[in-house]
This record gives C-alpha cells, sequence and structure tokens, in this order.
C-alpha cells in the first residue's frame, strides 16, 4: 500500500493542512511505511470479532446531569486571539452577499 | 547535594511531616526545587514555573491527605490560575485554561501544591519527549538519552526529585514507558476510573490520565484519592473504584502469566534479564509462574496507529485559529485554518493527523479503520483468555532501556515501535505498571510492567510492591519508605 504525493495533498486539504513543497515526498514516504506495517492485520481472523469503539464497560452512558456550574463567556472568550464584544471574530465566511 | 534532609522523601512522609509540624508546606515544596537547581537546566523536564505562584499555593493549600506535597503534571492537564496550558504545541502558545481539571481539582482538594507543569510531545504524541515546542527533556541517569516520552517531564522529574508524585497521560503507553526509562512507578489504570474532564483529548477511547511516583504506597495513595466517578465524564465508571489500601499485603497465593513467547526477539537482553529476575522474586514471594503464548505487540501496534491517529485527526480539529491560540493573519477563513494549523503543529501531529484522516476517509474506511476496530476486539478478547489463565502478566515496559535522543527521531515506525508491549492495555482498556527494577550494568534504570484485567489495580499495586523490596516477604508490612534509588553524583 502506498500513497504518493496527490494523495498526501488531497488528505492534507481534508485535514485543513499544507505540507510544505519539500516535504511532501517525504510524507509521502513515511505514510506508505506505516501503512506498509499496519497491513499486518490482514493476518489476523475476523471473521467473528465485532467493531469495538469503546471499551463496553465503560460505555455505559448515561443521561445529561446540569450541575449548575457553567463558564462565563468572558472566560470562554478571554483565549480568543480576535473578538469583537461577546463573540468570536472570523474572517467573511460567506461570499457574495448583496446588501 | 543534598543537605536538604526532605529531598527524595516519599509523598507519604512528605504529608506526615506536614500535619505533625514538622516542616512547612513551603519548605516541603522548595525541597524539590533545591535539587532542581542542580539538575533542572540539563534535564529539562519543566515546561512551565512559577516561584510565586507555588509559594502562594503552598501557603494556602488546604489541609488533606496531600498538604504540602508537591506534584507535577504534564502540560496537556488544564489548571486554571497558576500555569499556561500548552500541549507542548505552539498552536496553544500562551494559553491559559478556564477551569481545572477534575483530577488537578482533587489533587488540589487534598492540599497537593502544583509545583511545575511537565514537558511532554506535542499533544502526548512520541516516545522520547523530543516532539515538544520546548524542546527536549533528557533522562537524568543519562543526559545524552531520552526520558521516554510522552509525559518525560513529569517522569524525568519525578526520577531527579522535583516532586515525589506526578501526573502524566498514556494514550499508548505514555505513562508507563517513560516511568520505566526514568527509574519510577507508572500506573496506567483502568479506562474510565480517572477522569479525563480536562485532560486535552488525543485518543479518546484510550486516554487515561495517569500516576507516576517512586514507591508503591505512594501510587496507592495517590490513586486512592484520584480514582472514582465524575458528573463532567461521562466514560468514568459509575461504581465506586476498588479500593488499593491493601498494596503491601504480598502476592502469596497470586498467579501471573510468563507469555515468553514475546521476548524471543527483539527484546534488549538487559530487559529479558529484569524480567527473569522480577518473574524469580515474585516466586520467592509466594506468586506463582503460569507459562503460555501470547499474541504478538505487532499487531496492537498496527491497530493502535489507525485508531489513535483517527481519533486525533477528529480531536485536534478543534485547533483551527478561532478560538484560542496563535491565529495567522488571513483575509478568509479557509488560509485562517490553514494557515494557523500548519504553522502551529510539528511534524508528528501533522503526521498523524494526515494518517489519521486518510485511515477515515471515503474509501478507505473499511479496510483501515473498520478492521482496526475488529482487531481490537481480537485483542481484548485475547487478555480475557489470559486472565482466565492468571491474575496479571508479566511483561516488558519497552523492547530497549532508554534510547540515545535522536535515535528514532527521522524514523516514525521505529518510535511507534517502542510502544509494542504498552499500547495493549489501551486497546483493551486495562490497568498496567511499570515496576522500576533497579539499574542495569551501564547505569540505565531496568523496569518491568504488570499488567491485569480491569481494576486490577489493587493486585498490580500488590505486586509492585513485592518487586520494590525484591521479594522479601520478611520486609512486607514494616515501615514503608524504601530507600530512594537515585545515584546522585554531583
Amino acid at each position: 500500500m502506498s500513497i504518493d504525493r496527490d494523495e498526501v495533498r488531497r488528505i492534507a486539504d481534508l485535514a485543513r493542512l499544507e505540507i510544505a513543497g519539500g516535504d511532501v515526498d517525504r510524507m509521502a514516504k513515511e505514510l506508505s511505511a506505516v501503512l506498509d506495517f499496519v497491513a499486518a492485520l490482514n493476518e489476523l481472523d475476523l471473521a467473528d470479532c465485532e467493531p469495538t469503539s469503546m471499551v463496553p464497560a465503560a460505555a455505559s452512558l448515561r443521561d445529561d446531569e446540569p450541575d449548575g456550574r457553567r463558564l462565563t463567556s468572558e472566560a470562554a472568550l478571554a483565549a480568543a486571539p480576535e473578538r469583537e464584544r461577546d463573540f468570536f471574530l472570523v474572517p467573511p465566511v460567506v461570499e457574495n452577499v448583496n446588501p | 547535594m543534598s543537605a536538604n534532609r526532605w529531598w527524595g522523601r516519599p509523598a507519604t512522609t512528605l504529608a506526615a511531616c506536614v500535619a505533625r509540624g514538622e516542616l512547612s508546606a513551603e519548605q516541603a515544596v522548595e525541597s524539590g526545587w533545591e535539587a532542581a537547581s542542580t539538575w533542572e537546566g540539563d534535564v529539562h523536564a519543566v515546561a512551565h514555573a512559577d516561584a510565586t505562584v507555588r509559594a502562594r499555593a503552598a501557603r494556602t493549600a488546604p489541609p488533606g491527605p496531600l498538604r504540602g506535597v508537591p506534584v507535577i503534571v504534564k502540560d496537556n492537564l488544564c489548571t486554571a490560575g497558576d500555569y499556561p496550558t500548552t500541549c507542548g504545541s505552539r498552536i496553544l502558545a500562551g494559553y491559559r485554561a478556564p477551569y481545572d481539571a477534575t483530577v488537578i481539582r482533587r489533587l488540589r482538594a487534598a492540599g497537593a501544591v502544583l509545583t511545575a507543569k511537565g514537558n511532554m510531545d506535542e499533544f502526548a504524541m512520541g516516545s522520547s519527549t523530543e516532539f515538544s515546542c520546548y524542546g527536549p527533556t533528557r533522562n537524568p541517569y543519562d543526559l545524552t538519552r531520552v526520558p521516554g516520552g510522552s509525559s518525560g517531564g513529569p517522569a524525568a522529574a519525578v526520577a531527579y526529585g522535583l516532586a515525589p508524585l506526578g501526573l502524566g497521560s498514556d494514550t499508548g503507553g505514555s505513562v508507563r514507558q517513560p516511568a520505566a526509562f526514568c527509574g519510577v512507578f507508572g500506573l496506567k489504570p483502568t479506562y474510565g476510573r480517572l477522569s479525563r474532564y480536562g485532560l486535552v483529548a488525543f485518543g479518546s477511547s484510550l486516554d487515561q490520565v495517569g500516576l507516576f511516583a517512586r514507591h508503591a504506597g505512594d501510587v496507592a495513595l495517590l490513586y486512592s484519592l484520584l480514582a472514582g466517578p465524575d458528573l463532567r465524564d461521562a466514560t468514568t465508571r459509575a461504581s465506586p473504584p476498588p479500593d488499593v489500601s491493601a498494596w503491601d499485603r504480598g502476592v502469596k497465593g497470586l498467579s501471573f502469566g510468563w507469555p515468553e513467547n514475546l521476548w524471543r526477539e527483539g527484546v534488549e537482553p538487559e530487559v529479558v534479564a529484569a524480567l527473569e529476575e522480577a518473574a524469580a522474586c515474585l516466586e520467592r514471594a509466594g506468586a506463582r509462574r503460569v507459562a503460555f503464548d501470547f499474541l504478538p505487540g505487532t499487531y496492537a501496534v498496527a491497530t493502535y496507529y489507525l485508531v489513535a491517529t483517527a481519533e486525533a485527526s477528529s480531536n485536534l480539529a478543534r485547533f483551527d485559529g478561532v478560538r484560542y491560540g496563535p491565529r495567522a493573519p488571513s483575509t478568509d477563513v479557509w488560509s485562517l485554518y490553514v494557515r494557523s494549523r500548519s504553522q502551529g503543529f510539528g511534524p508528528e501531529v501533522k503526521r498523524r493527523i494526515l494518517l489519521g484522516t486518510y485511515a477515515l476517509s471515503a474509501g478507505y474506511y473499511d479496510a483501515f479503520y473498520l478492521k482496526a476496530q475488529r482487531a481490537r476486539t481480537r485483542i481484548r478478547r485475547e487478555y480475557q483468555a489470559a486472565f482466565g489463565r492468571c491474575d496479571f502478566m508479566l511483561l516488558p515496559v519497552a523492547p530497549t532501556l532508554a534510547f540515545r535522543l535522536g535515535e528514532k527521531t527521522t524514523d516514525p515506525l521505529a518510535m511507534y515501535l517502542s510502544d509494542i508491549f504498552t499500547i495493549g492495555a489501551n486497546l483493551a482498556g486495562i490497568p498496567g505498571l511499570a515496576v522500576p527494577l533497579g539499574l542495569a550494568g551501564s547505569g540505565l534504570p531496568r523496569a518491568v510492567q504488570l499488567v491485569g484485567p480491569e481494576d486490577s489495580e489493587p493486585t498490580l499495586l500488590r505486586a509492585g510492591r513485592a518487586l520494590e523490596v525484591r521479594g522479601e516477604v520478611a520486609r512486607l508490612g514494616r515501615e514503608h519508605e524504601t530507600e530512594f534509588p537515585w545515584p546522585m553524583k554531583r
């Protein structure tokens, strides 16, 4: 199993990452090596194995229970790189808006 | 070193002396920093510290079983009002959490003093603490070697005596492996026993807060104070955690698994020697050895590097330059995300996000992620079958003793394989304890790992204690304090 340069760029786009031009080849090589390694799983007989996403005993989730403690908006905004009043400020998200 | 008679003492001893008024909480905390003045410059275990902050915390520490006892916690545990929480990453530079993690709240309520935040591999991704934006931590036993990772900072600091206790996080071995490399105890509890609230998420189905201490009794005390259900973490178990107060009871009548096939090749002779010595100790103390073959760890590593990276790619999507951390200047939101993330994350984090994104992406999901989840079931069954035959298993922690800085940073797969004996416990949700076993001829710490079924912490601690006193049954039940093994040469 191998990943080529285009595949690295495609995954990087999905992950909102930019891989510098010179690093794409190295990343393709390293990821391919890891995929070759995980191919070992094909040696296991997994026919009767249902997928485990969590350890079952711990996955018995309960209903939410409000406990009264909450974060103020001031505390939540304290680390914001840019803010305006009680909002996180970002560049325009919607394009071509006609007033 | 050292005129400081408090340095290197167990947490239980320090807390008792503070409670009796023989020393103040400030003195207890500063005794560790006296050691740091000699060692910290070279070891670099600390990511964030502040003398004023810790003095204030010591003065105001409430009465409790850990009053005045210094604790170093990993930089991925949220602490409010004292230190930054940055996960060793530029993407969280300067970030201060608005709340305490539950384990931090419980520590403070018990009277403990946060003496520093410990260095770590960025977002807990690494096995050597070389992937930190603050630079590497070094092994206090040999400065040319790594302390292990990803919780290398707390492990090294507990080893050289900055604090008798530390907290880390263990997703694939990140507490047990650095504990082994630095010669201290390291416990990864049963999944769901310690709250993950306020632990910055990496692989949510695998992450568990882990404990460092130099003595088995200190691990037991710390576990008893931190374990238990938490309304803020729905994955914590509702039942009361197991009682570990009988940690000093010995191992008479217990049986331990001996899956020798796992170390017939690819494991350093010193590691095998430690296993044989540990088995002999346990037998001398009255435990019985049960030999059987076990599934090779390569399958666990393969499973882990799909499951953990998939979960990481999802968890780390929240770091996008919008709500916290530095933001790259941008005129549109797409480049704000891409630039902030690309400048903020280091190479190993990017590698794992890409791998996880790939494993989850359309067309590959079944072949990789789903297959890994099935393999996880197979691995869990393998452990269940083993624990039908023994109370716990004796295993290596890592295939080698502490390796050299730079030895594995250019070969990701080689680095991943240093977790081959620890990853299985995370996949199965079961506890593992790294137990120090003295020094090899080379002067590097040796260790073994004890792995048991869910909620077997009491058994693991009993066995860990038996190894701490080298199977000398006669010493059990006497004064808990054993000699601090640090071979201070300065």
